[in-house]
C-alpha cells in the first residue's frame, strides 16, 4: 500500500470518468428527445456524485462548477425548466468543462476561468435561477434513510483521515440534500412529505473496529453534530465484557445521539460521510412520537443483558425489538417499510467477542443498500471490475506461453509415438480445446466497447462545429462494438482528425446547405461494426462530397502528380492521403494545416488497419477504417522457406496455387510474372527477398501465395512449403532488436522456436524486384 | 574460484570472464542476467553479419550476437558447447554467444588499465579496459559498443 490518500483519489477519478460517461449518455438521450425523469435523474446524479467526491478532496473549482451545473439540472428535474436544443447544447458544454475540470484536478492542472465563467453565466441565465431559490425547496428527511447515493460516489473513503474537513464540507453542500430523494424513491416520498415536521434526528451510532483502526474518533463526529444543533448523547456500554476478557483493540460502545436541528437529514448524514461503512449508523427524524422511540430503544441493552448468558443471537432479541419498530412506523409516517426490518440486527447489540459483530452490520448494509443500487443505476445493471491494464497484459502473455507450451507438449507426445487414441492424446486434445477457450476469453477482457471513444468524438463535433459556425449533429451507431483497448487508444487521434475534417471540409455552411435543399443542420455519422473478423469504423458526412476537380488541381499545383495525369475518381479521392495535401483554401484553426489524412493513414496502418474513401458529389463523403480485432493474436499461415519457418498473416493471402509452366512468364532478364486468370502478378521469391538464399533455377511446381495489398495490387510469393494454419501470439521485435524490413513481428511456435511474422505490404514494397532469377547463368544456358 | 584474492577491496568490480575466438574477455557481472546453453536461432533477414538471429527466452524474443564475429575474431563453427550470456543493458536485453564461460573475478578498479591506442585493431573499440589476472590479459567488454545499432533498418 502506498499512500492511501493517493489511492482513494485515484479511484475517485476513475469513478469520475464513469460518471462523466453516464452524464454524456444521459444528455445524449435528452438531446434525442427523451424526457423520462429517470434520464434526467441519471444526469443529475452524475453531476451530484462528482461534486460530492470533489468536495471531499477539497477540489474547490470542481465543486463550484458542479454545484452550479447541478442546480441547473435540478431545475430541469423539478420540471421548472424544460430544456430546448440550445439548453442541451449548453449542458453538453458544461459536461465537457466538467470533464476538463476533473482531469485538471487529477493532473493538478488549472482550467481557465475564462472558459468556465461565461458558460456558467449562460447556464444561470438560461435556467433563470437565483441562489436563494434552492434553499426554499422542500425536503424529505424521512426517506433519506435509504439513500446511499451520496456514499456510493465514494466507496473507498473509509481510510480518509482528515476528519476536520467535515464541518466545513457540510455547509458548502447545503443546497443539495433536499434534491436527492425524489430521484431514488419517487413513489415513496409522495405521501409522507406533507405531514412530516422535523425538529431533529436521533442517531444510532455503533462504530466498528475499522473505524478506530483508520484513526477516526467518535468525539469529533459528535462535535460536528453539535455544530448542527443541540445534542444529547447516550452511551451504551452494555456490550462491555468483563475486564479479563476485554480486548483493548476492540470497540464495545455504541451511542444514541439526539440532535435538535433545523438541518436536513442529509446534513446529519454528511457528518458521518467519512466513516460510512465503518460503523452501524441509523438516522431517524424526531417526530411527535420521538418521546416514544427513545424509551423503546433504551431497554435494548437491558434486554440484551438478560439474554447474555443464553446464546446471544438475533432471534431472541428480535421480539422485544419489534414493537419499537412498529411504534415508529405508526407514529412517523415517513419511514419506508424496509427500514425497520433492516434495523433489527443493528439495534440488537451483538456480543462483541463474537464473529457476529462483523456479520450483523454487513447484513444490514447489504439489505438496505441493494435496493438503492437497483434504482440508482437502472441503465447499467452489469457489474464490472476495474483492472489495471498491465495485469491483463501479463495474463495475455501467460496464456500465450500456455498455448506455446501446449503445442510443445503435443509435439513431444506425437514424437513419443503414442497411439492417437491413447488417454494421453485424448487428454491433450481436451487441453488444447481448453487453452483455446482461455485464450479467447482473455482476449475478450482486453476488448472494450468503442463507446468511450465515440463519446469523445461527440465533443469534437460540438467544439469544431461551434468554431466554424456550422450546425452539426453527430449520429453514432454500434457503440457497443468491442475493440481491443490498445486499438481504441491509438484510434483517438486519427478519428479526431477525421471528424474535424468532416465538419470543417466535408460539410457545407448552413446557407449553402439550404441552397442545395438540405437541412440546415449537417450530419456526421460515426459507426462501428464487426465485419468478417475485422472492425469497420466509418465516418461519413452528408456534405458536398469531394470536389474532384479542385483536388486534382491542387495536386497538380503542389506537384504531387504530373499535370497531364489521367486519374480515375477513386485515384483522385486517394490523393487526399498524400503527404502535404490540404484542400481548404483558407487555413482554419481546426484542420487544413497540411498534415492531414496522410498522418491518419499511417497511424491506421500502424494498427494493422486500412483506410478507404468513397465520395458522391453533393451527397457526402465516407471514410472507412478497417482494423484487426486484436493486436495480440493473428491468424497466420505457417510456411517454410530455405529452412526457415515464417508466418504470413492470413488476411493478406488471397489464394495459394502451384505454379505450372504455363503460369510462369519471364519478364526482362531477371524477373518473372505469374499469369493468373488473365492478370499478371509479379513473382517474388520469399527466400531471396529475405536474403536467405539465391533465387531458384526454376519455380515450376513451386507453391506461391497470392498476396493482396491494401492498394489493390497483388504479388505472388514463392515459398517452399505450407505447413500449417494457426493462430499465433504476436511478439514485438522492435523492443528487443529493432525494426526488420519486411517483418512485422515474431511469434513462438510449438517447438519453442521463434518464427518471424511477415509484413507482406512492407516486403512487397521493398522487394528488390531484380534477383528473381540468376540472369547471367540463365543467359549462358539459354 | 582461483583468482579472487583481492575481492575484499571495496572499489573492486566483479567480472564474468569468458573465452571467445581464443581470447579472454569479461563483462561486468551486474549486467549479466543469466547464462544459458546455445539454442538454434531464427535468423533475421537483412540483419548485420554478427546478429545470429533471435531465440525464445521463456517467451521473450532475444536477439543473439555472435561475439566472435562482432569482434572480428575467428568464428569457430556452431557447436553444442557454445554458451549464451544474457546481458541486460537497461532498456535492451541481448544474448552474447561465446565459446565458454571461465570464471568470476573481483578486480580492484586501480588495476584496470585503459587499452593502448592501436587504431588498427578493430576489437579495440569494443574493449573499455584491460587487466591482468594470473598472467593472462583479460579484456573488459564495452557492452554498449557491442550491441547492434538500435532501430537499424538495413545492414
Amino acid at each position: 500500500m502506498s499512500d492511501p490518500m493517493a489511492e482513494i483519489r485515484a479511484s475517485f477519478f476513475i469513478e469520475c470518468e464513469e460518471l462523466l460517461e453516464s452524464l454524456q449518455d444521459g444528455l445524449q438521450l435528452m438531446d434525442d428527445g427523451d424526457t423520462d425523469p429517470e434520464t434526467i435523474n441519471i444526469v443529475f446524479r452524475a453531476v451530484h456524485s462528482i461534486k460530492g467526491g470533489a468536495g471531499a478532496f477539497g477540489l474547490d473549482d470542481l465543486v463550484r462548477f458542479a454545484h452550479r451545473f447541478e442546480t441547473a439540472m435540478d431545475e430541469v428535474r423539478a420540471g421548472r425548466f424544460h430544456p430546448d436544443g440550445e439548453a442541451i447544447r449548453l449542458f453538453f458544454a458544461c459536461a465537457d468543462i466538467l470533464g476538463d475540470l476533473v482531469r485538471a484536478a487529477r493532473d493538478d492542472d488549472q482550467v481557465d476561468d475564462g472558459i468556465t465563467g461565461p458558460v456558467l453565466e449562460k447556464l444561470d441565465k438560461l435556467v433563470g435561477i437565483e441562489e436563494e431559490e434552492e434553499e426554499d425547496l422542500d425536503f424529505t428527511p424521512a426517506t433519506l434513510s435509504l439513500d446511499f447515493g451520496d456514499g456510493g460516489g465514494l466507496p473507498d473513503l473509509p481510510d480518509l483521515p482528515d476528519l476536520s474537513a467535515l464541518p466545513d464540507a457540510a455547509p458548502s453542500v447545503e443546497g443539495l440534500p433536499s434534491l436527492d430523494l425524489p430521484a431514488d424513491l419517487p413513489a415513496l416520498t409522495a405521501e409522507p412529505l406533507a405531514e412530516t415536521t422535523t425538529k431533529g434526528f436521533t442517531v444510532h451510532f455503533k462504530p466498528e473496529n475499522a473505524l478506530y483502526a483508520s484513526g477516526n474518533e467518535p468525539l469529533y463526529l459528535f462535535r460536528a453534530l453539535r455544530d448542527l444543533g443541540d445534542i444529547s448523547v447516550t452511551c451504551h456500554c452494555g456490550d462491555l465484557p468483563n475486564l479479563d476478557q476485554l480486548d483493548p483493540d476492540t470497540g464495545h460502545l455504541s451511542w444514541d445521539v439526539t440532535v435538535h436541528t433545523e438541518e436536513s437529514e442529509q446534513s446529519v448524514r454528511e457528518v458521518f460521510e467519512f466513516v460510512d461503512g465503518l460503523c452501524v449508523l441509523e438516522i431517524k427524524p424526531i417526530t411527535g412520537a420521538a418521546a416514544m422511540i427513545a424509551p423503546a430503544l433504551a431497554p435494548t441493552p437491558a434486554v440484551e443483558k438478560a439474554v447474555e448468558t443464553a446464546a446471544p443471537e438475533a432471534a431472541p432479541i428480535a421480539p422485544p425489538q419489534k414493537p419499537a419498530a412498529a411504534i415508529e412506523v405508526v407514529s412517523a409516517p415517513a419511514p419506508t417499510p424496509p427500514a425497520p426490518v433492516a434495523k433489527l440486527p443493528v439495534a440488537s447489540p451483538v456480543n462483541s467477542d463474537d464473529d457476529t459483530l462483523d456479520e450483523a452490520p454487513k447484513d444490514e448494509k447489504s439489505g438496505s443498500s441493494a435496493p438503492v443500487k437497483a434504482t440508482g443505476t437502472p441503465t447499467q445493471p452489469r457489474a464490472t471490475v476495474r483492472v489495471d491494464l498491465e495485469r491483463i497484459d501479463r495474463l495475455v502473455n501467460l496464456v500465450g506461453e500456455l498455448v506455446i507450451n501446449q503445442a510443445m507438449l503435443s509435439q513431444s507426445v506425437t514424437e513419443a509415438g503414442l497411439p492417437p487414441n491413447s488417454p494421453v492424446s485424448t487428454g491433450l486434445e481436451e487441453f488444447l480445446q481448453l487453452t483455446r477457450d482461455i485464450q479467447e476469453s482473455v482476449m475478450m477482457i482486453r476488448a472494450q466497447p468503442i463507446k468511450s471513444l465515440f463519446q469523445r468524438m461527440g465533443r469534437i463535433v460540438r467544439e469544431s462545429s461551434a468554431s466554424v459556425g456550422k450546425e452539426v449533429r453527430l449520429y453514432t451507431d454500434g457503440e457497443n462494438t468491442e475493440v481491443d483497448k490498445t486499438v481504441i487508444e491509438r484510434l483517438a487521434d486519427p478519428l479526431t482528425h477525421m471528424i474535424r475534417n468532416a465538419v470543417d471540409h466535408g460539410l457545407e455552411s448552413p446557407e449553402k446547405r439550404l441552397e442545395s435543399g438540405k437541412s440546415r443542420e449537417g450530419h456526421v455519422t460515426l459507426t462501428a461494426q464487426h465485419r468478417s473478423g475485422r472492425i469497420v469504423i466509418e465516418v461519413s458526412d452528408d456534405g458536398a462530397g469531394i470536389n474532384r476537380e479542385r483536388v486534382k488541381q491542387k495536386a497538380i499545383e503542389k506537384e504531387l502528380i504530373p499535370a497531364d495525369a489521367q486519374l480515375s475518381d477513386s485515384d483522385i479521392d486517394n490523393l487526399l492521403f498524400l503527404p502535404g495535401f490540404s484542400t481548404a483554401a483558407e487555413i482554419s484553426n481546426l484542420s487544413g494545416r497540411g498534415v492531414g489524412m496522410d498522418v491518419v493513414k499511417s497511424s491506421i496502418q500502424a494498427l494493422g488497419g486500412r483506410i478507404s474513401i468513397t465520395s458522391q458529389e453533393g451527397k457526402g463523403t465516407t471514410f472507412s477504417i478497417s482494423l484487426p480485432l486484436t493486436l495480440a493474436v493473428l491468424d497466420g499461415m505457417v510456411v517454410r522457406v530455405a529452412d526457415e519457418t515464417l508466418v504470413v498473416p492470413l488476411n493478406a493471402i488471397l489464394e495459394t496455387l502451384t505454379l505450372t509452366d504455363n503460369d510462369l512468364k519471364a519478364l526482362g532478364p531477371e524477373t518473372h510474372v505469374v499469369q493468373i486468370r488473365g492478370g499478371f502478378v509479379p513473382l517474388l521469391d520469399l527466400g531471396a527477398e529475405l536474403g536467405y538464399r539465391q533465387p531458384q533455377d526454376s519455380y515450376v511446381g513451386g507453391i506461391v501465395l497470392l498476396i493482396g495489398q491494401e492498394d489493390g495490387n497483388r504479388a505472388a510469393l514463392a515459398v517452399d512449403a505450407i505447413e500449417d494454419q494457426r493462430q499465433v501470439v504476436i511478439k514485438g521485435l522492435e523492443g528487443s532488436y529493432g525494426r526488420v524490413p519486411g517483418i512485422a513481428a515474431a511469434t513462438i511456435l510449438g517447438d519453442g522456436q521463434i518464427a518471424l511474422i511477415l509484413d507482406p505490404t512492407d516486403l512487397v514494397g521493398q522487394a528488390s524486384g531484380r534477383t528473381r532469377i540468376r540472369q547471367p547463368q540463365q543467359a549462358l544456358v539459354g | 574460484m582461483t583468482d579472487t584474492e583481492k575481492q575484499t577491496d571495496s572499489t573492486s568490480i566483479e567480472l564474468l570472464s569468458f573465452r571467445v575466438g581464443g581470447q579472454d574477455y569479461s563483462v561486468d557481472i551486474m549486467s549479466v542476467r543469466e547464462i544459458r546453453g546455445s539454442a538454434k536461432a531464427t535468423s533475421l533477414p537483412h540483419a548485420p553479419f554478427f546478429v545470429k538471429g533471435v531465440i525464445n527466452l521463456r517467451g521473450t524474443v532475444l536477439p543473439i550476437i555472435d561475439l566472435a564475429a562482432r569482434l572480428g575474431l575467428q568464428t569457430g563453427e556452431d557447436t553444442e558447447r557454445n554458451v549464451i550470456i544474457v546481458v541486460d543493458l537497461g532498456e535492451r536485453t541481448a544474448g552474447l554467444m561465446v565459446d565458454a564461460v571461465s570464471d568470476i573475478l573481483a578486480i580492484p578498479s586501480e588495476e584496470m588499465q585503459p587499452p593502448p591506442d592501436l587504431a588498427a585493431d578493430e576489437a579495440r573499440t569494443f574493449v573499455s579496459a584491460l587487466t591482468i589476472v594470473e598472467g593472462r590479459m583479460i579484456r573488459i567488454l564495452d557492452l554498449e559498443a557491442v550491441m547492434p545499432p538500435q532501430g537499424e533498418e538495413v545492414a
